[in-house]
């Protein structure tokens, strides 16, 4: 087997290591920003290399495709976003910040192997690695709301993980196979009459749904959503938000166009489950966020709205698994756009909760006069968020929606569109308190280089992908005809 | 490579945007100077377009198109061009852009963010003009909301901010049902292009779902910008907040975007519309005088003139959904003559507001006494949105009527077309007791004070007026290359 292509992975682990150990010797703990960073760019690097490859690693448990290698980009630049952004808000646990880096390389090494697992069993294990360091981040504050928030994460984490195991098990017991293309010739023979007598197969689908919506916050297991969001610390918080969902999406979008595409009966009842998911929390997310005073919180219901509209993207998949890499490349491109805007908007949020002390709507007001430059870019990520052009997220949107036009599945894309409108109401709400209200005083807001490059770069990207879509369209594509048979 | 003319008309503006953003802190006169040239260089360049837009037989009928690739995994292109429909609505919003600014003169909180909000707003409506893809059109349709929100909810006045979101929810839930038919029109035809769908040259395959319910969610989103009743209620509220720029775009240019939308959607399906007809001109019938009987009512300057606009664009739908080459002609003027009209109404109405601190009708009167030129133009304006002759008002409005009232293609088009002539006798009713009230009468002593036009805004007044003259007295210099953009599509009816 050939080692270069975990390039990406060992590099990651040997940083984590590093950072660790360094943590030990070196006072001035920025050079461990310096050094995650490092690893993360000589890690992409070697994704970059690994381009047009298409192998499998470990009995082909894992895979090096372009879809992957997507991902993995996308993961590797969440993280260093992330660690840019934190830069302003880590003298909060002074004690703990070799740890909280480590921590970010070591779930952002699971996200990545969740992109790439083709086997239960490993999705699973990358699955928990992601998850466990996650869980310690939201507590890293030590104060009452993020270790309510930590508990409430690994509780509701745990169980949703049984569920899944239970779901695993089911298919496994159904299959007996592991592996997703080999689940994929087993199942294809099975016909509706065989799966209503024998529902083992049809329950470990749903169990399976249930258990990844956990990852992506999607309904009806989003009851952690909002009280982490709160609670946990913010770059956490941004972290988790888009690092998360986009790992359980990609193994969403995996396991059911590899192994559950065919037959027809099974690819259309987990679409139409998917378009009653996303239907549902769409509306659950946005009518939830409209009476919120706390901005995360309020950020936290809009990512399970956001869930929904990828949730579209996968009920088109399901209702005509080969009429085009529409939807699933919809999904790609989404994500990609909601992770930039997402940070963006955190990224702008640490900065201002760190000089008002406050993550209240109402303290954000007149920020216009005190933050210029943040109030700018946390518009421009709310206005992405709304998808409305020219930002990134309106072409996320149009993508998605065209493919489940695509699929016939109008009645949900109006349902979404309306659900935007229905979003724009509060994210506006946060912009006109920062455009119009006046300011509680003339301080300004000061905030880290850093954290301003992650926030140029953020807001750059919005807009890049939203006026000059094309390539990483291209990339998308590329990205999503990898999966399937 | 020949000069991009739509790319600079639509882009400098948003050239200028940037530059007032960056540049303009704490420098008002270089933000209003930069504000004029970027907004009467795209103005000097569209009359020019407009001279030499080849008026031939047999010439093409889009032109000055310019075309690239933009986001190929879309089919959707960057892909500008005008014909006769959208040429004069181009140089329309050209005008009031350098308008606006002149009437802007005298801001002075904000300056820089105001007249980058502006010159973006007008940059987004010049766009979705030009455009000739669904997509583009559709992003500079959105970008548009933003720039508005923001002039109505800090330069506004009265219950700003309640307008503002209205303004946008209604706007964004219109377009959301939009973008619902813009992604049914690109999966039946597999095209995103505004001429291939014009053309026919795609076969509508109907097998997903009925054209006629695409037809209706594109309609939705237009008709909620035209205005048509019931879906007007923002507009009375918007145009009655916002700062006086504000409105003169909001009436002159931006609801314009809804009647061009739905002249073209009637391009699209010409069966549909057909069919459909006779409900679209009963609501255009209820929009005219529904709209007529409400203004009668209003006692607020403003707001007047906000309900009066959804009488006029009424006769808009009339004219479209009577669809024969006349009557849509006539729409198409009514757009053109209505820009003009309401925006020198809504300016004058600002001026008077601005000079006299007083917008309630009951307070108003006699200002004619005291400020004699603005009185002779806010008259001029006044009678000519009540269809005076030798005004565009009544080119527009009689060649609407005339048409509609001849239509063979709809049954019962005359009919229709009566009911909606009442309007035109409410509109003299609610017309001349604006300007009683305001103008003539008694003149109030208090009021003595009050400033006429200076040189500057006469400047803009009379320009104004001279267009509104010229059309009125020689309509030809529109409906002749108005008929070249309405001819094809009039052809689908026979």
């Amino acid at each position: 087997m050939n080692l270069a292509l975990f390039g990406p992975e060992l590099t990651l682990t040997a940083t984590a290591l590093a950072v660790i150990l360094l943590d030990l010797f070196i006072e001035r703990k920025g050079l461990l920003a310096l050094l995650s960073i490092a690893g993360l760019i000589v890690s992409a690097g070697f994704t970059v290399a690994l381009w047009g490859t298409s192998e499998g690693a470990f009995f082909d448990t894992f895979a090096v495709d372009s879809f992957a290698l997507f991902f993995k980009l996308l993961f590797l630049g969440i993280a260093a976003l992330v660690i840019l952004a934190s830069t302003d808000y880590v003298s909060k646990f002074e004690r703990f910040r070799g740890e909280y880096y480590a921590l970010i390389l070591l779930s952002a090494l699971g996200m990545i192997l969740m992109s790439a697992t083709r086997e239960l069993i490993s999705i699973y294990i990358s699955l928990e690695l992601t998850g466990i360091s996650l869980y310690v981040l939201s507590g890293f504050l030590k104060d009452a709301k993020s270790t309510e928030s930590s508990l409430k994460y690994l509780l509701l984490g745990a169980m949703s993980s049984a569920v899944l195991l239970y779901g695993m098990a089911l298919v496994f017991g159904v299959t007996g196979e592991t592996q997703l293309d080999k689940i994929a010739f087993a199942v294809y023979s099975i016909t509706l009459g065989t799966a209503s007598a024998n529902p083992a197969l049809i329950l470990g689908v749903v169990l399976l749904i249930v258990g990844f919506g956990f990852k992506i916050a999607a309904f009806p297991s989003h009851m952690w959503v909002p009280d982490v969001y709160e609670g946990a610390p913010t770059p956490v918080v941004a972290y988790l938000s888009v690092g998360s969902k986009a790992a359980g999406f990609a193994v969403i979008l995996r396991v059911f166009s590899t192994a559950f595409a065919l037959p027809d009966w099974l690819s259309s009842s987990w679409g139409v489950i998917f378009a009653v998911l996303a239907a549902i929390g769409m509306f659950v997310g946005n009518l939830s966020a409209l009476p919120q005073t706390n901005i995360k919180r309020m950020l936290g219901y809009s990512s399970i709205a956001q869930a929904g509209y990828l949730m579209v993207g996968l009920a088109a998949l399901g209702a005509a698994p080969f009429a085009g890499v529409l939807g699933q490349s919809g999904v790609l491109f989404f994500l990609a756009g909601y992770a930039l805007a997402n940070l963006g908007a955190f990224a702008a949020i640490i900065a201002i909760s760190n000089k008002v002390n406050s993550d209240l709507i109402d303290d954000y007001s007149g920020m216009i006069k005190r933050a210029p430059v943040l109030t700018l870019a946390l518009s421009l990520s709310l206005i992405s968020l709304i998808g409305m052009p020219p930002a990134a997220g309106f072409i996320g949107k149009f993508y998605i929606f065209s493919g489940a036009v695509h699929s016939g599945l109008l009645w949900l894309v109006i349902l979404a569109v309306i659900n935007s409108v229905i979003s724009a109401y509060y994210y506006l709400r946060v912009v006109k308190v920062m455009w119009f209200n006046e300011p509680a005083s003339d301080e300004k807001v000061p905030s880290s280089g850093a954290l301003r490059l992650a926030l140029l770069i953020s807001s750059l990207g919005v807009l890049l992908l939203g006026i000059a879509p094309g390539p990483v369209l291209e990339l998308a594509r590329n990205a999503a005809n990898m999966l399937g048979f | 490579m020949s000069f991009s003319y739509l790319s600079a008309i639509v882009f400098l503006p948003l050239v200028g945007a940037i530059l007032v953003a960056l540049f303009g802190g704490g420098r008002e006169k270089l933000v209003k100077y930069l504000s004029a040239v970027f907004t009467a260089v795209p103005l000097v360049i569209a009359v020019i377009a407009f001279l030499n837009f080849d008026r031939s037989a047999g010439a093409s009928i889009y032109q000055f198109e310019e075309k690239a690739v933009w986001i190929p995994a879309l089919n959707a292109n960057y892909h500008l061009g005008v014909d006769g429909l959208s040429l004069p609505l181009v140089a329309l919003t050209a005008f009031l852009g350098l308008m606006v600014v002149l009437i802007s003169w005298k801001i002075h909180t904000r300056v820089r963010e105001y007249f980058a909000w502006l010159l973006l707003l007008e940059a987004s409506i010049l766009g979705v003009f030009a455009s000739l893809d669904l997509l583009l059109f559709f992003i500079f349709w959105e970008i548009e909301i933003i720039p508005m929100y923001f002039l109505i909810s800090v330069w506004g006045s009265g219950r700003k901010e309640y307008s503002s979101i209205k303004y946008v929810i209604f706007t964004l839930a219109g377009s959301a049902l939009m973008l619902a038919g813009i992604l049914s029109v690109y999966f039946t035809t597999g095209s995103l292009d505004i001429v291939d769908l014009a053309d026919k040259q795609l076969a509508m395959v109907q097998s997903i779902m009925p054209a006629s319910l695409i037809f209706f969610l594109l309609i939705t989103g237009f008709a909620v910008k035209l205005p048509v009743a019931p879906l007007h209620t923002w507009l009375p509220d918007a145009h009655t907040d916002a700062p006086t720029a504000g409105s003169v775009m909001l009436a002159g240019a931006l609801i314009k975007m809804g009647g061009y939308g739905i002249i073209r959607v009637v391009s699209f399906f010409p069966q549909v519309a057909r069919d459909y007809a006779p409900l679209m001109l009963t609501l255009a019938v209820i929009s005219v005088l529904y709209g007529a009987a409400v203004t009668l009512r209003q006692t607020d300057l403003k707001r007047l003139i906000a309900y009066s606009s959804v009488s006029h664009m009424g006769l808009v739908l009339l004219g479209a959904f009577a669809l024969t080459e006349v009557s849509l002609t006539g729409a198409a003027l009514q757009m053109v003559s209505h820009g003009l009209l309401t925006g020198l109404l809504f300016a004058m109405a600002g001026f008077t507001i601005h000079n006299v601190e007083e917008r309630r009708l009951d307070k108003l009167g006699g200002l004619a006494r005291q400020m004699p030129v603005a009185a002779v133009v806010f008259s001029i304006a006044s009678l000519g949105s009540l269809g005076l002759p030798l005004t565009s008002g009544f080119a527009a409005e009689f060649i609407t009527l005339a048409g509609s009232f001849s239509s063979q293609v709809v049954n019962g088009a005359p009919v229709f077309t009566l009911l909606a002539a009442i309007g035109v006798v409410l509109a003299a009713g609610y017309i001349l007791w604006l300007i009683q009230r305001t103008l003539y009468g008694p003149v109030k002593e208090q009021y003595n004070e009050v400033k006429d036009a200076d040189t500057l805004e006469r400047v803009y007044m009379f320009t104004f007026v001279a267009l509104i003259v010229l059309v009125g007295i020689y309509p030809a210099v529109l409906t002749d290359i108005i008929k070249l953009g309405i001819a094809p599509i009039a052809g689908l009816f026979g």
